[in-house]
């Protein structure tokens, strides 16, 4: 088929190097890095859905509509985090008028 | 020849001109149904987004009721029960029967011990009296951890967490149910090195769930930190 047989060999390691950064990301979390406690485990979670993606499910050697389909998901993705988060950021930038001040969203810093 | 011995390869449908052409249109409607997949976790991803940037610290404190030795030895089992799933797609594609289901199997086992274990984890939720709306009152210890976030704001992040790890552990229900399907499927010899699509399907669908949970792991244990 369309698909090269991988071999066994290249599974495993892939598995090991995924081990190894669930127990990196373990061990940041009893590391003080103040705010990039959360940048250290996006980002290893980052590099373990990468190893999942291009291996396990073979995206290395799939069809350029496969890669298409799903970069535009994540594209998509980035969006909707994107847009909703500038949306509640922003929120309180601007002055909110008196008399909407009783309906007005929670404000935080 | 006539028309029907040509199309007789196994498992191929009539609609398709070659086993080629049959496994493009396979790879491309599982990625469209994983790309659906991520939307339908991607509002629940945003929505934790949202919340976790206004109740900050609330968060932190739910995250230090979790034990976070489970929820690394289960990230380990998933990702173990993804291995043994790549390797049966693999075993199917070399025409190695047995070793297709045994890895089957292995995958299913490994899938249970993770859910078995996340059963646990929800009992205990239920022990420490941290189920929002059902049951929400945490004393002692645990009352000690939620006190700096506010208590009755950390209800929300264990709305998340139930909801997060609820619709996980359906989708992993169900991919039990097709791995089972498979394995049956498999015993009575419906795979072959040229057509073994459903093996390679349902994988891509178990390597997805398993992708969620790598995000859900640090959202959920790690964040608030251990030190």
């Amino acid at each position: 088929m369309s698909h090269p047989i991988v071999p066994q060999k290249t599974y495993i390691l892939v598995f090991l190097c995924l081990i190894g950064l669930t127990i990196l990301t373990t061990g940041v979390a009893f590391i003080d890095l103040g705010a990039f406690n959360t940048v250290a485990a996006l980002v290893i979670a980052f590099a373990k859905m990468s190893l999942v993606i291009l291996f396990f499910m073979g995206v290395r050697s799939s069809s350029g509509l496969v890669r298409i389909i799903l970069i535009a998901g994540f594209f998509w993705f980035a969006l909707l985090v994107a847009f909703t988060m500038t949306d509640y950021h922003t929120r309180t930038w601007t002055p909110v008028p008196q008399a909407w001040s009783s309906g007005a969203p929670p404000t935080h810093p | 020849m006539t028309d029907a011995e040509s199309h007789a390869e196994k498992g191929m449908a009539h609609q398709f001109e070659d086993l080629d052409q049959q496994h493009d249109a396979d790879m491309l409607g599982i990625w469209v149904f994983l790309i659906t997949e991520i939307m339908f976790f991607g509002g629940v991803f945003a929505a934790y987004a949202i919340y976790r940037w206004m109740y900050f610290s609330a968060f932190d404190g739910g995250s230090h009721i979790l034990d976070i030795r489970l929820g690394a030895a289960n990230t380990i089992v998933l990702l173990g029960s993804s291995l043994t799933m790549v390797l049966s797609v693999r075993a199917a594609q070399t025409g190695n029967r047995r070793s297709t289901v045994l890895f089957l199997i292995a995958t299913m086992i490994l899938g249970g011990i993770f859910l078995g274990v996340k059963g646990y984890e929800y009992h205990q939720k239920f022990v420490e009296h941290v189920v929002p709306g059902l049951d929400w009152a945490p004393e002692g210890k645990t009352l000690a951890l939620l006190a700096p976030g506010g208590v009755q704001h950390a209800q929300i992040y264990f709305i998340f967490y139930f909801a997060m790890t609820g619709l996980h552990a359906i989708h992993m229900i169900i991919g039990m149910g097709l791995l089972l399907w498979l394995v049956l499927r498999a015993r009575k010899d419906a795979f072959t090195p040229h057509y073994f699509a459903p093996v390679e399907v349902v994988g891509l669908y178990w390597h997805f769930v398993d992708i969620v949970w790598i995000f859900l792991f640090p959202l959920l244990y790690l964040i608030g930190g251990r030190y």
